[in-house]
């Protein structure tokens, strides 16, 4: 399919997905937030005014104040730029360290393949969240290990794929061409083999990306990871659990409903993908 | 060769194939616990005033003065002689802490299972009836938006929902009521046990407080069993066989309860395998928020304690749980679908 073919697919894709296409304008407009959050709002995300705490959303402070008087709603946009810093940085780790390892294995096979393999048998054997969970606490109770934790957890699925993706093509007659015309195995692995495996990733790219945001929040709110004040949703809804026997919602559903878009969005724009990609994994 | 004896041969062969994952799962878990900051036998000592002898003496007491390998082959020994070591925070065996809090965990999880099948199933079959329509739409956006809410957070509006809001649902803390009688233990099981001995306020109260936990996991594993319903069912419902039954005239509902979902069940039941696994493992989260006192919420607190044998304990037992459950969908596969054995 020659370029403007396949723009014209894509958009036919897109006009055919109603719900795609929203969600990919959803993402545009979520990163948006979080790359100009702190000019959206006259609050500072971490400035106390404990004369207002605990008041439910009004015309002021349209997702209420927490229990310090700070307003949730620069809050949450403020955690939104550290949430998905965490889950792009993780995924984008797990993906460029998957992909060599698993198209080398899928490309070479052999001994090196067969203990890879084990690896990734035994990291899949581990309950993940709690894999994660042990990683940052041995790692250390930091931001950066958040990243670390989420990436390793994420590994055996894209060595796994980017492996079964290579393999299957590794006899394909333009690779057996590509290697006639003198290149070299590494050149093979990363300039032929892997850009063909790119679109299949990139569906799992888009639905870790949700899951990768779960997963940081998650941490965070058990306490690892994120320590207060820093906003981070997972830790906005630790502190806001307080309150909920009490009746103060908005501390827990304004970062709820945060974490909640974020994920749909990402979640259907996988979905898309894959519909765009492969009409026949629809499901 | 037998059915039984072909499926207990497979049940084997798998279970052979695992023991070097799980090999890995405790040496790997051994080594990271090994690297966590912090002086476990510092944290134990009488207090900070504790003296440099006594610190030493509790590092040889726990054998933290040998080698990492030592350690590990000790591990392994008191592993192969069924012991998990002591937790240091509640003073008692693991395994004996783990055997307390495991019913919890599991009467949980069960809960969950069933429920998340009975929604899923129905909602499955329903969308694969009719694809493309309103049904299977709104069946998909339920299950989309089931994923993307976190159960930390599903969790506790359920909380201000049905506690603070309407005030059915109780206290969120626990499994059973503090005033109710807790029942002798049969199953493990409150609920259950609460009936075996006939005390139905007991039950009423267990039940109660299960409700909101088991709806909060229910609804997080919704997607994975309902898609893989109606997407095992639209293949079926597309089969010769189908067809043949159509055109014999039988009536929708026996082709449909009868024929097609016997068939269709085989993949659904592989995924809650693996969701049942999944979720005794991550249901750290809600037993956090319900204050469920469960084996994750019991790992999560030596976690933080750095407290080593309960978190290496906790991590072998889900494995293997997963290996267990796992074998299981496999041989009930093989019962039900004797073509897998042959192959």
């Amino acid at each position: 399919m020659s370029a403007s073919g396949q723009t014209a697919h894509a958009l036919y894709v897109l006009r055919a997905n109603r719900i795609s296409s929203a969600a990919a304008v959803l993402a545009v407009l979520l990163v948006l937030t979080a790359v100009f959050g702190p000019m959206l709002t006259q609050y500072d995300p971490l400035a106390s005014d404990v004369a207002h705490a605990l008041q439910p959303p009004d015309a002021n402070h349209w997702a209420g104040t927490d229990q310090l008087g700070r307003d949730v709603l620069a809050r949450v946009i403020a955690a939104g730029r550290l949430d998905y810093a965490i889950a792009a940085a993780a995924v984008f780790l797990s993906f460029v360290i998957g992909a060599v390892i698993g198209g080398a294995c899928g490309f070479r096979g052999g001994a090196v393949d067969r203990w890879v393999g084990r690896i990734v048998d035994v990291l899949m054997a581990f309950p993940l969240f709690v894999l994660a969970m042990a990683l940052v606490a041995a790692l250390g109770n930091r931001v950066e290990n958040i990243v670390t934790a989420t990436a390793i957890i994420n590994l055996p699925f894209y060595i796994r794929f980017a492996r079964a993706e290579v393999a299957v093509r590794r006899q394909a007659g333009w690779v057996e061409a590509a290697s006639a015309s003198g290149n070299g195995p590494m050149r093979i692995v990363l300039g032929f083999l892997l850009p063909n495996v790119l679109p299949a990733m990139s569906v799992q790219i888009s639905l870790n990306l949700g899951w990768a945001i779960l997963n940081a929040a998650g941490l965070s709110f058990i306490g690892l990871g994120v320590h207060p004040p820093t906003p981070e949703w997972g830790i906005m809804v630790a502190e806001g659990a307080r309150f909920i026997t009490v009746g103060h919602w908005w501390l827990v559903a304004a970062p709820g409903l945060a974490l909640m878009l974020s994920v749909l969005c990402f979640n259907l724009l996988g979905d898309g993908l894959r519909d765009m990609l492969d009409p026949r994994m629809r499901t | 060769m037998t059915k039984s004896a072909a499926v207990l041969r497979l049940a084997g062969r798998r279970l052979a194939a695992s023991l070097p994952a799980l090999l890995g799962v405790v040496v790997f878990t051994f080594v990271l616990m090994r690297v966590l900051p912090g002086d476990p036998a510092v944290f134990f000592a009488s207090g900070p005033s504790a003296g440099q002898k006594e610190i030493e003496d509790i590092r040889h007491q726990m054998g933290l003065d040998r080698s990492i390998p030592v350690q590990l082959a000790f591990y392994l020994r008191d592993i192969g002689t069924g012991s998990l070591g002591h937790s240091m925070t509640t003073g008692q065996p693991v395994l004996k802490d783990l055997e307390e809090r495991l019913p919890a965990s599991l009467e949980l999880t069960f809960a969950a299972l069933v429920l998340a099948l009975g929604l899923a199933i129905p909602m499955g079959v329903l969308a694969a009836l009719n694809p493309g329509s309103t049904t299977d739409h709104a069946v998909r956006f339920l299950c989309t938006l089931g994923v993307c809410v976190p159960t930390f957070v599903s969790g506790l509006l359920l909380i201000y929902v049905f506690y603070y809001l309407a005030g059915i649902a109780p206290d969120p803390t626990g499994r059973i009521d503090i005033f109710a009688s807790q029942p002798p233990s049969h199953t493990g099981f409150l609920v259950i046990d609460s009936l075996i001995a006939g005390d139905f306020d007991a039950a009423r109260s267990a039940a109660s407080q299960l409700v909101l936990p088991a709806v909060t996991m229910a609804l997080f594993v919704l997607a994975p069993l309902a898609r893989m319903t109606r997407a095992s069912m639209l293949a079926v419902l597309g089969s010769d066989f189908i067809r043949t039954a159509r055109a014999m005239g039988l009536s929708r509902g026996r082709i449909v309860f009868v024929y097609a979902l016997r068939n269709a069940a085989l993949p659904v039941l592989t995924i809650a395998g693996i969701v049942f696994s999944t979720m005794l493992g991550a249901n750290v989260l809600v037993e956090k928020v319900f204050s469920w006192p469960g084996v994750a919420a019991y790992a999560l607190d030596a976690l933080l304690a750095t407290d080593y044998a309960p978190v290496q304990g906790f991590v072998l037992l889900m494995a293997v749980i997963f290996v267990f459950v796992n074998l299981l969908v496999d041989v009930l596969y093989g019962l039900a679908d004797p073509r897998v054995n042959a192959a």
